[in-house]
């Protein structure tokens, strides 16, 4: 244990998600000895993320303005809405430059072990933007697992209803650059039965 | 395929050891408490990722040690393969085959299979349905890899159905509908992916009983037929031949006949809390002549029908054209001399068996090979 702020700061700093008892114990030593700049700097980075971060009004991504920039941006097609479960995702998808149309953050998946429900998540935001606007395509791009499953099936029943509308689920199968061999058989039977004539 | 080379660190009682195993026999002897055992049960943590000695993984690791490690070279085919198993105490478990990570521990199943027979195996026919349905489960995932995959996350929409199950029911009893409307979604979850996992037990059961009934026969000829059948928690809303010789379970009337079970019983999973049809309350029925084993079976019998089991497992996978590695861990001492000599000529047949005695003299004749002195922390091979 280290006297006062030093031991406060390792505290604090542990408490972070993937920051361990010895990487707080390195990056607490490296703040003491850094520049007083950096020091601010890191400073109002934190307090900013605080006070002036927002969530945009219609996709539920985190956003600097009421709306974010890709819901600003008229290049960007309306029509197509990909609903993902966390920011990170969004950014994910972002990197992949396959994506022209526009996000929906749920901020979370169905889990009732940690009591989330549907009313935790903005799914009544989801339907009243396809009612309201011109969604044509819906895809489901929440994670492929227990629960990312469920919540893309319970979507799957409430968009049901709408006329017109396309409901896709994102493809699960093999990895680029992946051994067949050393695919694990859960993966390479999915690939199997969603595989397709080239 | 066989195992040629077994090491291990910090695992259990042992700093290190270090053995090379030959086709065939392999005896280890040593008096009581030298580790003769531990090594057996790192060959079957390789083949099995767990103990059949205990269900969590701290005890594996040497006191006082932040991890022990297990690489085992298996000879499958004229290929060899190296596992490695890095086991650590409160962090997620590392796996390697041939020095490349895997991405997850999961990965190295179905690289060593091993069939273990060992005195822990007397809970297969005395103790809880529990204990039965994990034999059929690490059988299942023995044969193919693929169910421990569909087995996790059949309990984990199980957890996430139960728990959604016990706040909708306080929901409803305090008037309010909670988060009743995505019920739906977790019961066609939990009908898919235990149909999956009832229709590969019933297949299982279905291949395994012929095998079983056979062993029972061969090591104790002179008692009551033994006989294995599946009950399901849904017996009645699927055809009686499932799950006997010859037939293969329709996973959609599985899938239809649980649905149907979770609609029709919906108001009593609410009341209780918990989820009351799937495959998670079936049972694995061992019967001598029509009576249950459990309660009926004297000693002799019960061990019998373990090791018969056991050895249906063995023939089973040995029928599918995987020959597994038979591990007979202590169970000579247990067994009369006829049961022993029944054994020996089916270890014999293996293409590698690995078998532990404290006295030698327990080992019949029949397993002639390698043999191995266990004892102050040290192997030695013993030349004759």
């Amino acid at each position: 244990m280290y006297e006062g702020p030093v031991q406060d700061l390792i505290d604090e700093l542990g408490r972070l998600p993937g920051v361990g008892p010895k990487s707080a114990q390195r990056i607490a030593f490296h703040l003491l000895g850094a520049d007083p700049a950096d020091i601010a700097r890191l400073q109002q980075a934190l307090q900013k993320v605080k006070e002036g971060v927002v969530f945009c009004d219609v996709c539920g991504n985190v956003s600097e303005e009421a709306t974010c920039r890709i819901c600003r941006d008229a290049r960007r097609d309306p029509g197509s809405v990909c609903v993902v479960e966390e920011p990170k995702d969004v950014l994910a998808i972002e990197r992949t430059r396959e994506f022209k149309g526009r996000y929906h953050v749920l901020g979370g998946a169905l889990d009732p072990l940690s009591g989330i429900g549907p009313d935790q998540l903005r799914v009544r935001e989801l339907l009243a933007r396809i009612s309201d606007q011109e969604v044509t395509e819906v895809i489901l791009a929440t994670d492929p697992n227990t629960e990312g499953e469920a919540t893309a099936t319970y979507l799957v029943r409430m968009l049901r209803d709408f006329p017109g509308l396309t409901v896709t689920r994102l493809a699960s199968g093999l990895p680029m650059g992946g051994d067949l061999e050393f695919a694990d058989e859960l993966t390479l039977g999915r690939a199997l039965s969603g595989r397709r004539t080239v | 395929m066989r195992v040629s080379h077994l090491q291990v660190s910090d695992f259990r009682s042992w700093e290190h050891a270090d053995l090379e195993l030959e086709p065939g026999a392999n005896v280890l002897v040593g008096r009581n408490g030298q580790g003769k055992t531990n090594l057996v049960e790192a060959v079957g943590y390789a083949a099995t990722l767990g103990s059949h000695r205990v269900a969590t993984d701290l005890p594996l690791i040497r006191h006082g040690c932040p991890r022990a490690i297990v690489r085992v070279a298996v000879v499958h085919d004229g290929r060899e393969l190296t596992i490695e198993l890095e086991i650590t105490s409160g962090k997620a478990n590392r796996a390697r085959v041939n020095r490349a990570p895997m991405p997850r521990t999961r990965d190295v199943l179905g690289i060593l299979r091993t069939v273990l027979f060992a005195p822990e195996d007397l809970a297969l026919v005395r103790g809880d349905p529990g204990e039965r349905r994990r034999f059929l489960d690490e059988l299942l995932v023995l044969r193919a890899p693929r169910y421990a995959g569909v087995r996790a996350d059949y309990d984990r929409v199980l957890r996430q159905r139960n728990a959604l199950l016990k706040s909708s029911g306080h929901a409803r009893r305090a008037g309010s509908r909670g988060d009743i409307g995505t019920l739906d979604v977790w019961d066609g979850h939990l009908a898919r992916h235990g149909a999956e996992l009832l229709g590969a037990r019933l297949d299982l059961v279905a291949d395994l009983g012929d095998h079983v009934t056979a062993g029972y026969a061969g090591v104790a000829p002179e008692s009551r037929p033994a006989h294995i059948g599946y009950r399901s928690s849904i017996a009645d809303s699927f055809p009686a031949e499932y799950g006997t010789p010859g037939t293969r379970a329709d996973r959609e009337v599985l899938h239809d006949a649980l649905l149907a079970a979770m609609v029709a019983g919906r108001d009593a999973e609410l009341e209780r809390g918990v989820s009351l049809v799937g495959p998670h309350r079936d049972e694995l029925e061992l019967t001598l002549a029509d009576l249950p084993a459990k309660g009926y079976a004297s000693h002799g019998e019960s061990w019998s029908f373990a090791l018969a089991l056991r050895l249906g497992s063995y023939e089973l996978l040995r029928a599918d054209g995987n020959e597994p590695v038979l591990v007979l861990d202590d169970v000579f001492a247990e067994l009369d001399r006829r049961r022993r000599r029944r054994l020996a000529e089916v270890a014999a047949a293996a293409e590698q068996v690995l078998v532990t005695a404290a006295v030698e003299e327990d080992v019949p004749d029949e397993l002639v090979g390698a043999r191995f002195m266990v004892a102050e922390g040290k192997v030695a091979r013993h030349h004759e």
